[in-house]
């Protein structure tokens, strides 16, 4: 082997780019130097059409000079090459400066590709690839009403979409018969057209545009080969990409007879010293346009400049995705064009939906789909296809609504070398691996394999396939709280309860082990808050609570606290309001109006919350709770005081729930709202507890929930008078507290609650435990026991010296700064801060 | 560039809070942040959470597991040990940790 390479040169800094650079980066001892022809940094393009609905090019930016110069790289923008001379290994920008370079990547990407039409170098005619591509059709956007893509691929309706998001009129124009002619068949691609018909785009197929030339009512006309023709003000050309091979084509590299840079499995060019990745490489005579297979050669080519032997085998162009809304998935052979193959056809057209799947000759193997409309099987038919498992006897039961028995593919019948999470691609076999290593839980897993920590698309998975290697090895899944306690949350509020123990110390010494730890620490604290009610930074409970609970505060990104405080019902005088105001004013907080009715103050330090909620608390006000595991809002409408449809006083009623139970602490956040008749303004149905107004009083709806895996509430009791609702909510949410896991909504513990819905009737509505009255007592002495937290707490010396910032300085925390967007602040981005992020780092080898 | 460690005294040892963190600034400006645990050991290290980029690792929940005590970061969770400093959920990441004593009723950090 020769010398070791030292400097590597990369031409380009598109995603593919960037993603070599952080390869070559994890290895020591090169010198890397990243030549960019674009003004900017990398940027992620798969989302550049967020930028018209409110990403800024920050936002979509992958990397930074502080992260490019923490890691040590080199980097040059408008710094385009022009010359490379293979002989003395450099090449020349633009500017004259020459580079010397022992390995050269090239990722120079591709541009889109303009047909050639007379006209189509008119103004506001345009593309769509890049963020200074986005400002030109945004500037030519304002000027316009119409607009015109051509091209009806997946890119093309990308960029209909923006055109729509810009409020213009849309039309794509497509020269195949149909649109995604890659990705659909026929069937599919007619049903995605009605669909994005639909939402009022319009489409035109089979149209060849022959020229650009002056319209009248628009900049615009289009005529096309069919005779018929279409005004625009804005044309976009999304006809599909080109490799920028040109620098390969002048400095003989080889190229492919219609473009790319010809490489190796290696993806080395004809030049050993010179590698070509993304879309300017030709692979087996195949250009990739998409990143997924890019990121895979960017891999592969550092692999090989460090020595590896990591070979590029192609790659899995399935996709799903999500167009205007629609969902659009496909995988393999869609068209169905493998000798013998056969199909199974879905299709609804009501709700618009439509599935095939094709399968090989002998039928036993999945070989490709085409989704439209409905892709939740997505994922399980990717598996099929990928892994060759074998199909069951109907594989038409695996695209048929759920109307019959549907074979599911259990994790078991995937084989090892399935992928689980494909951003780290992690597959079964390193999953099992791990186990056998001594894995016992997701989370070891995770830490050990790295799966579900980039995009977590796969968590679920991930779990599924844990779990059930787990239980096959005849591991239990635990149900205690933490290694300090062998106990569910359940058992030892009994415990806390029938031997009258007040606080942590005392629990883990009788029943406990070790020091406690994050988990059982705050489960702890929130028991004995439900029982005794103490205030919770007694000394005894302070160490007990998360950030939130220690300081009274949401706790934000930059370790800045949210100040919330509380309006029962939503309801505010003016004069609050004011003080509100007055308050946000002089400490500069970003001041927002929560979903549930409330006013959220941020950007607070910690030194500053006492001063703050001092004047909250003189003005009347007290705190919301915000923070805690706890009742939060309760919302409403102005019911039937105001309201000419109101049915009963729910303004009076949420404002007397929300005082009645403000101190709860309970497993989860609790949320309430109350609506003053079935108009459903205050949304209580969505809610733990949600009250609807009737002719003859109120209905009673349980266990709803917004949040990750939104429930409607389950109607409990109807009619109810105002002194039996709240005894009905009593008993319902003090059984909730002491039996439920901790971090478990009431949605989840009412799903998983033994008896369901009619055993909660029997017990709240019936006493079929017997314990009604002990329920009932024990909420009355939450209720009476209240106290307003920040009350408590600024009246003490001892309280507010936890307060402090630095216990021996008065100096504030420097590393917090803001910058002023829409007329308020928000936290500074790394990038931003004016001293920069101190990162220290650590030799943890022994000495 | 290297700089000499020296003591430095700190605060009185009853403004340090029980099982619980406060932040103290050295001379240098490096933020640390102080755990009592039980009666008499001090833990010190860095306040700079490397997941979070923020000086937050004081106001975190001290935990043990397996004898190891650690610090929950309020942010993100994950946990350091306050004996190496090093990230219990990551091991690329590791975070400083100083020597402390009591001298006279005073807590000082080696730093």
């Amino acid at each position: 082997m020769n010398t070791q390479p030292r400097k590597i040169v990369v031409v380009g800094n598109g995603m593919v780019g960037h993603h070599f650079v952080d390869e070559m980066a994890k290895h020591e001892g090169y010198e890397i130097t990243v030549l960019s022809a674009e003004d900017r940094l990398a940027y992620d393009r798969v989302h550049l059409s967020e930028y018209f609905s409110g990403k800024t090019a920050e936002d979509l930016a992958m990397t930074s000079p502080a992260y490019y110069n923490e890691i040590g790289v080199k980097f040059f923008t408008n710094a385009k090459v022009i010359n490379i001379d293979k002989a003395a290994k450099t090449v020349t920008t633009e500017a004259g400066e020459t580079y010397a370079y022992d390995k050269l990547v090239m990722a120079t990407g591709s541009y889109p590709f303009v047909p050639p039409i007379p006209g189509k170098e008119r103004e506001h005619c345009l593309v769509y690839r890049t963020i200074q591509d986005l400002d030109d059709i945004q500037a030519s956007a304002k000027a316009g009403k119409v607009g015109v893509v051509v091209g009806g691929g997946l890119l093309g309706l990308e960029a209909a979409n923006a055109l729509k998001e810009l409020g213009l009129q849309t039309h794509v124009v497509e020269f195949a018969p149909q649109l995604m002619g890659v990705q659909l068949d026929k069937d599919g691609g007619a049903l995605l057209r009605s669909m994005i018909e639909g939402i009022g785009v319009q489409v035109h197929t089979k149209k060849a545009t022959s020229e650009i030339v002056d319209g009248e009512a628009c900049v615009h006309r289009m005529n096309f080969a069919d005779g018929t023709h279409l005004e625009t003000d804005v044309i976009l050309f999304s006809a599909g990409i080109r490799p920028y091979d040109n620098l390969a084509r002048e400095f003989d590299l080889a190229v492919g007879e219609r473009g790319g840079i010809v490489v190796d499995n290696y993806c080395k060019t004809s030049d050993d010293s010179i590698y070509a990745i993304g879309e300017c490489a030709l692979w087996n005579n195949f250009i990739f346009g998409l990143v997924a297979p890019g990121y895979t050669m960017a891999k592969v080519a550092a692999d090989n400049i460090i020595g590896g032997l990591q070979q590029f085998t192609g790659a899995d162009m399935s996709t799903k995705l999500k167009l205007m809304g629609m969902d659009v998935g496909s995988i393999g052979d869609a068209h169905a064009r493998t000798e013998g193959c056969k199909s199974y056809v879905y299709s609804n057209q009501p709700d618009q939906i439509y599935k095939k799947i094709v399968v090989s000759p002998d039928g036993k193997e999945l070989i490709g789909a085409v989704l439209v409309g409905d892709t939740s099987e997505y994922d399980s038919l990717l598996q099929y296809a990928l892994n060759g498992i074998e199909l069951p006897t109907n594989p038409d039961g695996l695209i048929l609504p759920s109307s019959g028995e549907k074979p599911t593919l259990g994790v078991d019948a995937l084989p090892d070398t399935a992928t689980i999470c494909s951003c780290l691609n992690v597959t079964k076999g390193d999953i099992i691996a791990a186990i056998d290593c001594g894995a016992i839980d997701v989370g070891q897993v995770k830490s050990s394999t790295k799966a579900a920590t980039g995009c977590g698309g796969c968590t679920a998975l991930l779990k599924k396939v844990t779990d059930h290697e787990l239980e096959k090895r005849g591991v239990e899944i635990s149900t205690d709280l933490c290694e300090h306690f062998a106990y569910s949350r359940v058992e030892l509020f009994h415990i806390v309860q029938a031997e009258q123990i007040k606080t942590f110390e005392h629990l883990l010494v009788k029943h406990g082990s070790g020091l406690g730890c994050e988990i059982c620490k705050p489960a702890a604290a929130s028991i004995l808050a439900s029982v005794w009610n103490d205030y919770v930074l007694k000394p005894d409970h302070v160490s007990l609570q998360d950030t939130n609970d220690t300081f009274l505060g949401n706790m934000q990104k930059d370790g800045t606290y949210s100040v919330v405080p509380r309006m029962p019902g939503g309801e505010v005088t003016p004069d609050k309001l004011i003080v509100i105001g007055e308050v946000a004013k002089e400490y500069n907080l970003y001041t927002k109006v929560t979903g549930g009715q409330r006013i959220d103050l941020f950007g607070a330090r910690v030194d500053q919350l006492p001063a703050i909620w001092k004047r909250l608390i003189d003005a009347g006000m007290e705190t919301g709770h915000a923070y805690g595991k706890s009742l939060r809002t309760v919302k409403s409408c102005v019911g039937s005081t105001w309201c000419r449809y109101g049915q009963q006083d729910s303004m009076a009623m949420a404002i007397r729930l929300e005082d009645r139970y403000k101190g709860l602490r309970s497993p989860h956040k609790i949320k309430f709202a109350v609506s003053g008749c079935t108009r459903e303004c205050a949304e209580a149905q969505s809610k733990d507890i949600g009250i609807i107004a009737t002719e003859n009083g109120w209905n009673l709806y349980v266990s709803g929930n917004g949040g990750m895996k939104p429930r409607h509430g389950d109607l409990f009791a109807t009619d109810l008078d105002d002194e039996t609702l709240i005894k009905y909510i009593d008993r319902y949410l003090m059984f909730y507290v002491r039996t439920a896991d901790r971090l478990t909504r009431t949605s989840v513990w009412l799903e998983n609650l033994e008896g369901g819905l009619p055993y909660m009737e029997k017990i709240v509505k019936d006493d079929h435990l017997g314990i009604n009255d002990e329920l009932e007592r024990q909420m009355q002495n939450v209720v009476d026991t209240y106290q307003c937290e920040w009350k408590t707490t600024i009246e003490s010396e001892e309280q507010l010296k936890r307060f402090r910032q630095f216990v021996n300085s008065d100096a504030i925390d420097g590393n917090i700064e803001f910058v002023t967007e829409r007329q308020q602040i928000r936290p500074a981005k790394d990038e931003e801060k004016k001293y920069g992020v101190k990162i220290q780092v650590v030799d943890l080898t022994p000495a | 560039m290297t700089t000499e460690s020296t003591w430095q005294s700190i605060c009185p040892t009853n403004d340090l809070i029980k099982n619980s963190g406060v932040c103290a600034l050295l001379a240098n400006q490096e933020q640390v942040a102080l755990f009592q645990v039980g009666e008499d050991t001090v833990y010190a290290v860095s306040n700079f959470d490397p997941f979070g980029k923020a000086n937050v690792l004081y106001r975190g929940l001290i935990g043990e597991t397996k004898g190891d005590v650690y610090i929950a970061s309020p942010l993100l969770k994950q946990r350091f040990s306050l004996n190496s400093g090093a990230c219990l959920d990551d091991n690329t990441f590791a975070i400083k940790t100083y020597e402390t004593r009591v001298t006279d009723g005073q807590l000082e950090i080696l730093g």
